[in-house]
């Protein structure tokens, strides 16, 4: 067998026990089933739980997310289907099913139908070099980063087919604007990404957990901030989400989705960030790791953290405008990238295999560095960033109390 | 070989997310710039001047709550003043004491729609266009407790006030002005240091002084540009001359400037509010009134300072029941004039912040 | 000068402040919202016994939405010779709830009423007919009577009232 499958069969225990159920099998007089039904029933089941639980938790966060943003805008979210409505998702799933599926005409049919489908495989894609739990995962590919950053590139031709296949100009313009933003941000993620590998020194996700001796995010902070930056951007997520909720003249790549296919539009939009908070957590979180409970749990707990913070940040903040999207790109978190690169890539050199005590002055340059960063820009945008004193005094408050009342 | 764009017109149709009710536009935009906006409204016309002809003068109280349907007590008091000074009848001083925190209570309320929608506009996913719509929910409340309505209220008469409030009311509006402030300051640690809407509100959408007096402006987006001008200061009516505040004047006229004006003119409002319900006496609220009023032949005009600017009512009267003629002096048509000059040059995506910190109601473009 | 991100901080502050309070939503139908006693809803209160078939709210009406229809011949309890209700129509579906003819009504015969949960399939069926103002229980809104108030009656919690207990 090739390596990769070895390697797997060796080191996945639950997987290798399952293959060898399989082996074990007859099958209407065929004793044993072959070596690759075997290998193909044990991995389907694997790949089968794991896709089914992505799904089942994202829809689950679905209500979660409506709830939540409902609290932070001090009203209840949807609570009207089951009990504290937690058939909410099962109400959307029916009434999406039971829609019309429209088909504008003049639309590419091929493209227009396969375009949801490009869409959702990514995020599902990413769940399969993650590691959930000490030697849990689907497959420990030796370039399991690499792995995330070109499956992460390939919602940019779906966003683009959509729009394309729609036949509609305003769909193709918004289009066209979300694969500009997706291939801006695509330069800072990976510039990110690289700091981490120099500290860790393997692309493997399941190496990269295992070297964080100190979670990356104390050794990485300028590192960490460009790449929720990025990664917020390339799930179209607020603050940078111009494209899904453009109200004001284009309504998006998918306006001319209607139903099932407009419902799988959305599921990739869920899935996201909880991809996109797993990566974070295995890159910077220390993955699995922690003391006391199962690290299946702490994986867990870290993933919904990170997605409270990414919902939390989009219940509260306006959305950017498309030029300064751009700009925060390419003129600011490029930059920093490049200086994050120099500065880990000169701590690596200069403190090869680095003790723990050393590891934690590379901690305070690299925060000290990070600072300055902000201080100095700040002080270069200081005119744009600067609100103006209050137009008129603010009256005084009188002592508090009730009135005489008349 | 240069590049040769074309020019493209699109409608930004009557209904649509962002624009404030039904308001049509179409623009003429070359890549991404604005080279030109022909606005198109009257969706909502409903012949208010026309069918105040026929009514007595009390019914037309209620076609005035129609017109700016988000400030109905500033509506109807620019009428009831008008019909006043038409036919010479003073109104008592508590009914002048109550007008006046009612028109200040209905500003508050205009502010806050006018800011919740106006974030909304940028894109903040209706956080705090919600937290806006709680506090209006108190005022509201507050109206309800006053006159039984809480939208279109047709509160004020010819003469006063339809009817005094009751002691609750008095409770809870001094509740009221006990938490109010502090909401305020929570909306603005929420949104007025906020790095992303001073990047995009500050320096678009700008109003020059000279251009804006040029076009009749009024109300927070004069004020937002400079110009010291509030028809409480300048032309006093009811007890406004009593009351002491301060009138909240921007510098740029940016979008940014007349979101501060707004926010600013909230704490002032309830500044005046204080100082009435301190003042306030016992009385009557109410002068003696026929039921059908014949005023004497003539006409008057009466204006205030409504949230959105200088609202006025010319009423002439041949000496019938009903008004002969009818005419308003909407403040939201007269600053839709500016629309274009500002909007002319600028980006598409600022188009939309701009217009919606114009706050334009279309009940009184339209009428 | 001013730090990048303090701003955002403190907007994420102020949001995550709220999660933490109570939700401002009153959930329909389970709860009611509260009602001001002078709300002007409708389920008029019309008290027959003090009505003399004048007119004047429909005369007062901006819409013109209640059509009366009388015959002479009828006895008012209070004063004596009046006129007898035929036909009293009074059309919701074109009612704004002003109030101009409870203000109109010389002798406090009608009054608001605090409903607001009156919906039907058919247009035609908002039309309240003299029948069912007839046999109506009848919670009077205090908006314009003066009277009710001084009495701290309550049309929402309170028993309804009685034609002697209404009137100035």
């Amino acid at each position: 067998m090739e390596p990769v499958y070895v390697s797997f069969h060796e080191a996945n225990s639950f997987f290798s026990n399952l293959y060898d159920l399989f082996a074990e099998w007859s099958f209407w007089g065929v004793s044993p089933i072959p070596d690759w039904l075997a290998y193909f029933l044990a991995g389907f089941l694997i790949v089968f739980a794991v896709v089914n639980s992505v799904v089942v938790v994202t829809t689950v966060g679905t209500w979660v997310e409506r709830r939540l943003i409902g609290r932070f805008q001090s009203r209840v979210g949807p609570n009207r289907w089951g009990p504290w409505g937690l058939a909410t998702p099962i109400a959307d799933a029916v009434k999406l099913l039971s829609k019309e599926d429209t088909r504008p005409e003049g639309v590419d049919i091929w493209v227009f139908n396969l375009a949801p489908l490009v869409f959702i495989v990514t995020p599902l894609l990413v769940f399969a070099v993650i590691p959930f739990g000490e030697g849990t995962y689907i497959a420990n590919l030796n370039i399991g980063i690499l792995f995330i950053i070109a499956v992460t590139t390939v919602p940019t031709i779906a966003m683009f087919m959509a729009g394309w296949a729609s036949g509609n100009r305003y769909s193709l313009f918004g289009a066209m604007r979300g694969v500009a933003q997706l291939v801006s941000y695509e330069v800072p993620m990976v510039l990110s990404i690289v700091g981490v590998l120099l500290m860790s020194g393997s692309l493997s996700l399941v190496d990269i957990v295992e070297a964080q001796r100190i979670p990356f995010i104390l050794l990485q902070p300028l590192g960490f901030f460009i790449f929720l930056l990025a990664i917020s951007a390339e799930m179209n997520r607020s603050p940078f989400d111009i494209v899904e909720a453009d109200s004001e003249l284009v309504a998006g790549f998918h306006t001319e989705y209607s139903g099932m296919k407009w419902g799988t539009f959305q599921l990739a939009e869920f899935i996201a960030p909880f991809g996109a908070a797993s990566i974070i957590t295995t890159l910077f979180l220390k993955g699995w790791d922690g003391p006391l409970l199962p690290d299946f749990v702490w994986f867990f707990g870290k993933v919904c953290f990170v997605w409270f913070v990414l919902l939390w940040i989009r219940a509260t903040l306006p959305r950017f405008r498309v030029d300064q999207i751009m700009a925060l790109a390419w003129k600011c978190l490029f930059p920093l990238g490049i200086l994050n690169l120099f500065i880990t890539a000169a701590e690596v050199l200069i403190w090869g295999d680095p003790t723990t005590a050393q590891l934690w002055i590379m901690v305070g340059i690299n925060w000290a560095v990070a600072i300055t960063c902000l201080v100095g820009i700040s002080q270069l945008m200081s005119d744009k960033l600067s609100t103006r004193a209050p137009l008129a005094p603010v009256p005084v408050r009188r002592a508090r109390g009730l009135r005489e009342v008349r | 070989m240069p590049i040769r764009t074309e020019p493209v017109t699109i409608n930004l149709g009557p209904q649509h997310p962002s624009t404030h009710g039904v308001f049509r536009m179409r623009i003429t935009f070359d890549g991404e710039m604005i080279l030109d906006v022909e606005p198109v409204f009257g969706y909502l016309h409903r012949g208010s001047e026309k069918l105040a002809e026929e009514r007595t003068y009390t019914q037309v109280i209620t076609l005035t709550d129609r017109l700016d349907y988000v400030s109905s007590m500033s509506n109807n008091l620019a009428y009831v003043l008008a019909v006043e000074k038409l036919s010479g009848i003073n109104p008592p001083e508590r009914a002048m004491y109550i007008r006046v925190i009612v028109a200040e209570l209905q500003r508050i309320v205009s502010h806050l729609v006018a800011t919740g929608f106006f974030l909304n506009d940028l894109g903040a996913l209706a956080t705090p266009l919600m937290y806006c719509f709680r506090e209006r929910e108190k005022i509201l409340d507050l109206f309800e407790m006053l006159c039984g309505a809480r939208i279109t209220l047709s509160y004020m008469r010819v003469g006063g006030v339809f009817q005094d409030a009751p002691p609750d009311f008095w409770h809870s509006l001094s509740d009221f002005l006990n938490y109010m402030p502090d909401y305020i300051d929570e909306y603005e640690r929420l949104i007025t240091g906020n790095e992303i809407m001073l990047i995009r509100t500050k320096g678009t959408g700008i109003l020059s002084a000279e251009t804006a007096i040029n076009s009749s402006i009024s109300g927070p987006v004069l004020r937002a540009s400079g110009v010291n001008w509030d028809l409480r200061k300048t032309d006093p009516y009811d007890v406004y001359d009593r009351v002491d505040f301060d009138v909240p004047q921007g510098t740029v006229g940016d979008n940014y400037d007349r979101y501060l004006t707004r926010v600013a003119e909230m704490r002032q409002s309830l500044r005046i509010i204080e100082q009435c319900v301190d003042q306030i006496e016992e009385g009557p609220v109410r002068t003696e009134v026929p039921a059908l009023l014949r005023p004497p032949v003539g006409d008057a005009y009466g204006h205030v300072e409504g949230p959105k600017g200088e609202l006025g009512f010319y009423i002439v009267s041949d000496g019938s029941i009903a008004p002969y003629r009818f005419k308003i002096r909407s403040p939201s048509l007269i600053n839709l004039s500016a629309l274009r000059g500002m909007m002319v040059g600028s980006n598409l995506a600022d188009m939309i912040v701009t217009f919606g910190s114009m706050d334009i109601n279309m009940g009184e473009v339209d009428r | 000068m001013n730090i990048i991100g303090v701003g955002i901080a403190k907007g994420l502050s102020v949001t995550f402040r709220n999660l933490f309070r109570k939700a401002s939503t009153i959930r329909y139908p389970e709860e009611a919202a509260p009602q001001a006693p002078r709300f002007r809803g409708e389920e008029f209160a019309w008290y027959e016994e003090r009505c003399t078939g004048c007119a004047s709210c429909a005369k007062f009406c901006p819409l013109g939405i209640i059509k009366i229809v009388t015959h002479p011949g009828g006895i008012n309890v209070q004063e004596g010779q009046s006129y007898a209700i035929d036909v009293f129509d009074i059309d919701l579906g074109r009612c704004m709830f002003c109030g101009l003819c409870v203000e109109a009504c010389p002798y406090d015969a009608l009054f608001m009423g605090s409903g607001f949960e009156r919906s039907t399939y058919r247009r035609d069926d908002l039309v309240i007919q003299v029948d069912e103002l007839r046999q109506a229980e009848k919670r009077p809104s205090t908006w314009f009577r003066p009277q009710l108030e001084a009495k701290e009656y309550r049309p929402q919690t309170g028993q309804p009232l009685s034609w002697e207990e209404v009137g100035r």
